[in-house]
């Protein structure tokens, strides 16, 4: 065996895991087909943000905004790290009522939030629309800049030994060890990592992961235009339904003083197209919570794909076809924020080690019923 | 009668005949620098068709908005940065 671990996918998954294992002493090899953080790292606003839609999807976004906040002091200007927090606004009182619901939750797992009302709101953030019932502030939640973020820990990653080769396609995971190379190439490996996001099902046929398409728009810099990473409530609607196409009101201030846009769902759209009906869709819900944000302007729109599963949580650990391969994709809109949890659930796994949180909600045998229960409900059954 | 536009350039009143771009008022009232870039070189009109954006003003409140391509308005208000 050439190396421990050959990791398929230099996004950020892939490199969180990549400086994971090198870390801990592993001898890594990181093949990826594009350029780094080219896929949907490059679709990723890059919000560092706690979640609460299940108890293992709090545990995985809080520890791996704990990791990003350890990381911040090194990480490198480029990354744009900006603990800018969230304010995720309430329209009404139904939306109020969610605000308390996620105070109460937060709360109690220790998460430092702060109840605004509409005049708390608008101190924060005049260009929202003044009739705001509210909102929750999270200041400690922040934004990055993925691609360069990806970067920095495939850096770390080299400084550990790790080695990278980009423009090298893999066609097949061996459950032997290693990978099959598009040129025929066979390399060796005690495990392999398939970290390839929404394309993953290629390489493990069967894996419950699919493709949803999201658009971005960035502006010219308008400094200060809003001060949080602003998410509205009816996301909560909206953003989880598996079915149809949807839009969200969601705005990141950048660094640069730009603003950056979305948010979109499409399932199973394979084209990376812009989709003018979508995106017009998509900047009207803007507008609906920032009047004036049509007078901005725009200077790039794009779109990209993110690994969708049906518990809503990403999948970490051995496959169920072979010790051998490896999983860490399905982590939908979260990935840039869970990358750093899921580099190190990974790395405790391969080697034996004890994690800070339970691996067990993100092992891909869970999906081996058939039955895609969501994520705490299949943690409650195996605690039974 | 004058049919001349009144508007103001960095809060200086500034009359261009009607028709005129805001480009023209801005250099009509002796400013040279309309913007300044990220980087705090002096920026000015280069291509004069809207694909350059390096005249870009803030006209009415709106930052970003291209000199070159925006008519005066009686009452405007432009503010080169």
């Amino acid at each position: 065996m050439n190396h421990d671990v050959i990791i398929v996918g230099a996004g950020i998954v892939g490199a969180a895991c990549a400086a994971e294992c090198a870390r801990a002493g592993l001898k890594v090899l990181v093949l990826e087909r594009g350029t780094i953080g080219g896929g949907t790292t490059a679709a990723g606003m890059g919000h560092i943000v706690v979640m609460d839609d299940s108890e293992a999807q709090f545990a995985l976004s809080s520890f791996s905004r704990r990791l990003w906040h350890e990381l911040a002091p090194q990480l490198p200007a480029d990354v744009e790290f900006d603990a800018c927090g969230t304010l995720w606004v309430a329209a009404d009182e139904e939306e109020m009522a969610e605000v308390y619901r996620k105070q109460k939750f937060y709360s109690d797992r220790g998460v430092r939030v702060e109840v605004l009302d509409a005049e708390g709101v608008r101190r924060w953030e005049p260009n929202l629309r003044p009739n705001m019932a509210g909102g929750l502030r999270v200041p400690d939640d922040a934004v990055l800049y993925p691609p360069c973020a990806a970067r920095f820990l495939l850096e770390q990653a080299a400084r550990d030994g790790a080695e990278l080769r980009t423009g090298v396609e893999v066609v097949e995971l061996l459950p032997s060890g290693g990978v099959l190379l598009r040129d025929g190439t066979r390399l060796s490996a005690d495990r392999s990592v398939s970290a390839t996001g929404p394309w993953s099902p290629a390489l493990t046929p069967g894996l419950p992961v699919r493709k949803r398409k999201g658009h971005l728009v960035i502006t010219d810099r308008y400094p200060d235009y809003v001060r949080h990473q602003i998410v509205e409530l009816g996301y909560l609607k909206s953003a989880h339904s598996m079915g149809k196409d949807s839009v969200a009101f969601n705005i990141q201030p950048r660094k640069t003083g730009q603003m950056l846009i979305g948010s979109s769902r499409q399932f199973d759209v394979e084209d990376t197209a812009i989709d003018p009906g979508i995106l017009d869709r998509m900047l009207r819900r803007a507008a609906e919570y920032l009047p004036t944000v049509l007078r901005l302007s725009a200077i790039r729109a794009w779109t990209g794909h993110r690994a969708a599963t049906p518990d809503k949580l990403p999948i970490i650990g051995p496959s169920v076809a072979s010790e051998r391969i490896w999983l860490a994709t399905g982590h939908e809109g979260l990935g840039i924020t869970t990358s750093l949890g899921t580099g190190r659930l990974l790395a405790d796994l391969l080697l034996g080690r004890k994690s800070e949180i339970d691996p067990e909600p993100f092992k891909p045998e869970r999906f081996e019923s058939g039955k895609h229960a969501v994520g705490h409900e299949v943690a409650a059954k195996r605690a039974e | 009668m004058d049919e001349s536009i009144e508007l103001r350039v960095n809060g200086t009143p500034v009359k261009v005949p009607p028709g005129t771009v805001v480009a023209a008022a801005v250099a009509r009232a002796g400013v040279v620098k309309f913007r300044t870039s990220v980087l705090a070189a002096p920026r000015g009109p280069l291509c004069g068709m809207g694909i350059c954006m390096e005249c870009r003003v803030i006209i009415n409140g709106d930052a970003h908005s291209r000199s070159c391509q925006t008519l005066c308005a009686p009452g405007m208000d432009v503010w080169t940065t």
